[in-house]
C-alpha cells in the first residue's frame, strides 16, 4: 500500500528522514476547520502557512477552503485573512499589497515585511479568477498567488473545471452512452503564469511537504509576483479513499502526469528526481473512482498524452536558461 | 485658502479626491468617467500624492482591491461609470456587508442596450439596493464637496460604509465649471487621518469577509440595515460641519422657490441647475412653483420629503431611469412611499425623461409642469409617463 | 467572543462579521466525525514525524518525550497517519 515500500528513497522524494521534525510547529491553520476527512487541500494550506509564517495576510477566493476555516464567529486562520468573493482573490490581494507597501512608506503600519499570499482553488484561479490573476501577476505587485487545484469544482459537488483532468467523470461532464466524462486536456497554468514572465512559478503537491514548503519560502522572498500551482487531493472528489490522499499526489507525480518542476527567472528544472521510466498512468487512475469508467483506448490516449506533455517539460528544462543567461549570452 | 478657479468637473473630482489623500486608488478606464483617474494618475505621477496606483485590468477588479487596500487599512478612492459599475456589482453588496468604507465617484451613464454612452441614471439604480450611501451632485462644486464629505462621512466610526458620489455623465464630468477648491489645510481639518475599525496586519490577526450560516444571516443584514439607516444623522452632522467650514449648505432635499408654492416639481442630479430656470420663469407668469432637489438617495431621506411636500397641491416627480415592468420611475417610487400614509398629501406625478443623453431645456420642464397641469385628471390612473419620446 | 450569547441578536453582530478571535475554530470539535481512530504503537515508532507533517488536521502533537499523539477532539479519522506511517507504528481501529 504504501508507495514507499519498495521504491528508493530517492524516488520519492528528497525528503530526510527526520526532516518533518524541523519544520515550524506553529500551526497558523487550525484544528477545528470543516474540511472533509483526508483533505490534501486543507493539509497543503497548513503547510504553506508554516513555510510563509507569521507576517502574511492571505487573500482568500470563495471556495473550500475559505468555507471550512470561516464559519462566523470563529475562524481556523491565526494569520490575518480576507475573503471578498469567487473569482477576485489576485485583485483583492494587489489591493493588499499596495495596502501594506504604501502604509508602511507613509509609517502608519511597522516597517517590517509582510507578504500578500492570495489563494484560491482551481476554478477560482484557471476559469472565473483567471482574469484578476493575470492582471495581478503582470502588475507585478508583490504577492504570491498559490492555487490548489483538486481538478474540479469540489466546493459546489464536483463539477468539472479547466483543471479537470482528460477523461474524469465530474457531475457535469458525466460518462454516458454519449461521453467518454471530460473530454479536454488540463488548462497549463503554470505555463500561462510563466508566460507572464515572473521571476517565479512553480508546480507542487501536498503529498511532498519539503518540496512545497521549500518553494513557498523560495517565492515569498522573491519582490514581485510568483505564482505556485499545487495539485491537492481530493479524496471525496476524486473517490479514492481519504488514507490514500499522499498516495494519490506521489502517484500523480511518479506517473508524469503531474511533474513537480519550477521556473526561476525562465529557467526550468525538475525539483523532485523522477524515475527514469514513468510509472504506467494505470498506476495513478486505477485507484480513483473519477476514472474508472475509462476504457482501454481511453487510458491508452491519455498515457500518450502524457508522455507527450512530459516529454515537452523535459525539452523546456534541457533548453531553458535564465533571464541572465540569455543576457549574457547576448553580450 | 483655498482657491476659485475653472476646470473641468471629472478634473475636479480628482482634485477633490486628492485632497483627501486617499492611499490606494483603483480604478479602470470607461467614457464617460475616465478622466477622473486619468486625472488623478496624472497627481500621482507628480508627485502630488502619496499614493498607490493600481491600473487594474476590469472594474470587478478596481472594486476588489479597493476591498483588499481598505481591509488593509488604506483609505481608497474609486470611480466607474455604467458597465463599469455592473462589473462591479457582485462586489457591491460585499463592500457594505464588510463595511469598508470605499469612495466612489460615479460618473452616471445610460445602461447597454443599444449601447450608449451619455447620461441617466440607470446604472445606480441598477445598484440601488447594495447597501451603499448615495449622494446625487447637482453642478461642479457640489462634486468637490461631496467627495471630500464622502470620506468623511463612509469612515465615521459610527457609518463605517461604502459611499457613492453621483455626478452626471457629460452634463457634469465634461463641463467646465468656476468652483472653489478648498485648501489642503482645510481639507486636513475637516478630514482626520483614517482610523480603520480593524485592519489585515499580522500583529492583530483577523478574518474578514466570513461564512454566515442561515442563524446569523438575518442579523447581519439587520445590522447593515440599521448602520445604513443611522448614517443620515452622521451625514447632517458632516453638512453642518462642511457650512461651517466652507459655508455652503446641503440638505437631503434642497428647496429652490418653495416660499408659498402650491405646486414643485422634484429633480435629483444636474437637471436641477436647467430647472431652477424654468422655475424662475413660471414664477416670472405668477405660478406659485417651487423646485425640490434630492441630495441625498441613500439613505432616502423620507422625513425631509414629507416636510417638502407638505401643503403642495401637485407634485412633479421626474426620473431618469426605468423600473421595467415596476411602479414608474425610482424616485417616483420613494416618494409615493414617502408620503402614502399622509392625509394631506399632493397629487403625485411622474414623468421619466433625459434617457441615455436625450437633452432636455429649460423649454421642457415648463411644457412638462404645463402637461401635468392640464392632465391632472386623465393621468390620475397612470403610474408614470415617458416625456419626449416620439409617437406619444 | 465566549462570552457572547449563540446565536446572537442583531445589536451584537461583529461589525462586517469580521473574527477578531483567531484560531477559535477549535472550538469547534471534529472528533465527532470519526469513525476509526489512530492508535501508535510506540516500540515500532521511530519519532520520524511523517504522521505529524501530513495530517490536514495539524491535530497531531510531539510530546515530550519525542512520541506523537493526535489530538482526538480533531481528528477526523482519515488515516493518512497510519497509511503513510513508514515503520507500520500506526493502525486504525473502528470507534465504539
Amino acid at each position: 500500500m504504501n508507495t514507499l515500500k519498495g521504491h528508493p528513497v530517492g524516488l520519492i522524494e528528497n525528503f530526510d528522514l527526520y526532516a518533518p521534525k524541523l519544520v515550524d510547529r506553529e500551526e497558523y491553520f487550525t484544528p477545528g476547520h470543516r474540511a472533509c476527512q483526508g483533505c490534501g487541500e486543507a493539509l497543503a494550506i497548513r503547510l504553506m502557512c508554516k513555510a510563509l509564517g507569521k507576517d502574511t495576510v492571505i487573500i482568500n477566493a470563495t471556495g473550500c477552503m475559505q468555507v471550512i476555516s470561516s464559519l462566523y464567529p470563529t475562524t481556523a486562520w491565526e494569520l490575518p485573512w480576507i475573503h471578498v468573493a469567487f473569482p477576485n482573490a489576485a485583485a483583492v490581494g494587489s489591493g493588499v499589497e499596495a495596502a501594506l507597501k504604501v502604509l508602511r512608506r507613509k509609517g502608519r503600519i511597522p516597517n517590517r515585511d509582510v507578504k500578500a499570499v492570495a489563494i484560491g482553488g482551481d476554478g477560482g484561479t484557471l476559469d472565473i479568477g483567471l482574469q484578476a490573476l493575470s492582471g495581478a501577476m503582470e502588475r507585478g505587485h508583490n504577492m504570491l498567488y498559490v492555487c490548489f487545484d483538486n481538478e474540479a469544482y469540489m466546493n459546489t459537488g464536483i463539477q468539472r473545471s479547466s483543471a479537470t483532468p482528460f477523461g474524469a467523470s465530474t457531475t457535469t461532464a458525466p460518462p454516458g452512452v454519449a461521453s467518454m466524462g471530460n473530454k479536454t486536456w488540463k488548462k497549463n497554468l503554470p505555463e500561462i503564469m510563466a508566460a507572464h514572465n515572473i521571476s517565479y512559478v512553480a508546480t507542487a503537491c501536498n503529498s511532498y511537504p519539503l518540496d512545497f514548503m521549500n518553494k513557498v519560502k523560495k517565492a515569498r522572498e522573491i519582490d514581485g509576483p510568483a505564482y505556485i500551482h499545487c495539485l491537492s487531493v481530493c479524496p471525496t472528489g476524486w473517490r479514492c479513499p481519504s488514507e490514500a490522499c499522499i498516495k494519490m499526489g506521489r502517484l500523480a507525480v511518479e506517473t508524469g502526469v503531474f511533474p513537480l518542476y519550477e521556473a526561476e527567472q525562465g529557467r526550468y528544472r525538475m525539483t523532485v528526481s523522477m524515475p527514469e521510466n514513468l510509472r504506467p498512468i494505470q498506476d495513478y487512475i486505477k485507484h480513483q473512482g473519477r476514472f474508472r469508467h475509462l476504457t482501454p483506448e481511453q487510458v491508452q490516449s491519455f498515457q500518450e498524452r502524457t508522455n507527450l506533455e512530459y516529454k515537452k517539460l523535459l525539452n523546456k528544462i534541457e533548453h531553458s536558461k535564465s533571464w541572465a543567461e540569455m543576457s549574457a549570452n547576448q553580450g | 485658502m483655498g482657491e476659485r478657479k475653472g476646470m473641468e468637473i471629472a478634473l475636479a473630482a480628482a482634485e477633490a479626491a486628492a485632497l483627501c489623500r486617499p492611499d490606494v486608488v483603483a480604478a479602470y478606464p470607461i467614457t464617460p468617467n475616465t478622466h477622473v483617474p486619468e486625472h488623478l494618475a496624472n497627481i500621482v505621477s507628480e508627485g502630488k500624492l502619496d499614493a498607490e496606483y493600481i491600473c487594474v485590468e476590469s472594474e470587478h477588479s478596481a472594486l476588489s482591491a479597493c476591498m483588499g487596500a481598505s481591509g488593509a487599512g488604506a483609505r481608497v478612492f474609486t470611480a466607474t461609470s455604467s458597465q463599469g459599475l455592473l462589473y462591479m456589482a457582485e462586489i457591491m453588496s460585499i463592500a457594505s456587508s464588510m463595511r469598508l468604507p470605499v469612495v466612489m465617484a460615479l460618473g452616471n451613464r445610460a445602461l447597454s442596450g443599444p449601447l450608449n454612452i451619455w447620461n441617466d441614471h440607470s446604472d445606480i439604480m441598477s445598484q440601488r439596493d447594495t447597501g451603499w450611501i448615495s449622494l446625487f451632485a447637482s453642478h461642479g462644486q457640489e462634486v468637490i464637496d461631496m467627495i471630500i464629505q464622502a470620506f468623511r462621512i463612509a469612515e465615521d466610526a459610527d457609518v463605517l460604509l461604502p459611499i457613492n458620489v453621483n455626478l452626471d455623465g457629460f452634463q457634469l464630468t465634461h463641463v467646465v465649471e468656476v468652483m472653489d477648491f478648498p485648501s489642503q489645510s482645510e481639507v486636513d481639518a475637516f478630514l482626520p487621518a483614517y482610523k480603520p475599525f480593524a485592519s489585515l496586519h499580522p500583529d492583530h490577526p483577523c478574518s474578514m469577509g466570513t461564512l454566515g450560516l442561515p442563524e446569523i444571516y438575518s442579523e447581519a443584514t439587520k445590522a447593515r440595515e440599521v448602520a445604513i439607516v443611522n448614517s443620515r444623522k452622521t451625514i447632517l452632522k458632516v453638512w453642518a460641519e462642511w457650512e461651517k467650514a466652507f459655508g455652503r449648505r446641503y440638505e437631503p432635499v434642497e428647496s429652490y422657490k418653495m416660499e408659498g408654492a402650491q405646486e414643485a416639481i422634484m429633480t435629483m442630479g444636474s437637471m436641477g441647475e436647467t430647472a431652477e430656470i424654468a422655475i424662475d420663469a413660471l414664477r416670472e407668469k405668477g405660478i406659485p412653483v417651487g423646485l425640490l432637489k434630492l441630495k441625498l438617495w441613500r439613505p432616502f431621506p423620507y422625513e425631509d420629503v414629507r416636510k417638502a411636500a407638505k401643503g403642495l397641491k401637485s407634485l412633479l416627480v421626474l426620473d431618469r431611469a426605468v423600473s421595467f415592468g415596476g411602479p414608474g420611475g425610482p424616485v417616483a417610487s420613494e416618494v409615493r412611499s414617502s408620503l402614502y400614509g399622509e392625509t394631506d398629501r399632493p397629487a403625485i406625478t411622474n414623468y421619466i425623461f433625459g434617457l441615455g443623453g436625450r437633452d432636455v431645456a429649460v423649454e421642457d420642464f415648463i411644457k412638462m409642469f404645463e402637461k401635468m397641469r392640464s392632465g391632472d385628471k386623465k393621468r390620475s390612473k397612470d403610474q408614470y409617463e415617458f416625456y419626449g419620446v416620439r409617437g406619444e | 467572543m465566549k462570552s457572547k450569547k449563540w446565536p446572537e441578536d442583531w445589536q451584537d453582530v461583529n461589525i462586517g462579521c469580521i473574527v477578531s478571535n483567531p484560531g477559535s475554530a477549535r472550538e469547534y470539535h471534529t472528533g465527532g466525525w470519526r469513525a476509526q481512530r489512530p492508535i501508535c504503537d510506540n516500540e515500532k515508532c521511530i519519532k520520524c514525524g511523517v504522521c505529524y507533517i501530513f495530517c490536514p488536521e495539524g491535530c497531531i502533537i510531539e510530546r515530550k518525550d519525542g512520541f506523537f499523539e493526535a489530538n482526538l477532539d480533531y481528528c477526523k479519522g482519515c488515516g493518512i497517519c497510519a497509511h503513510e506511517c513508514w515503520p507500520f507504528a500506526i493502525k486504525m481501529v473502528e470507534e465504539g
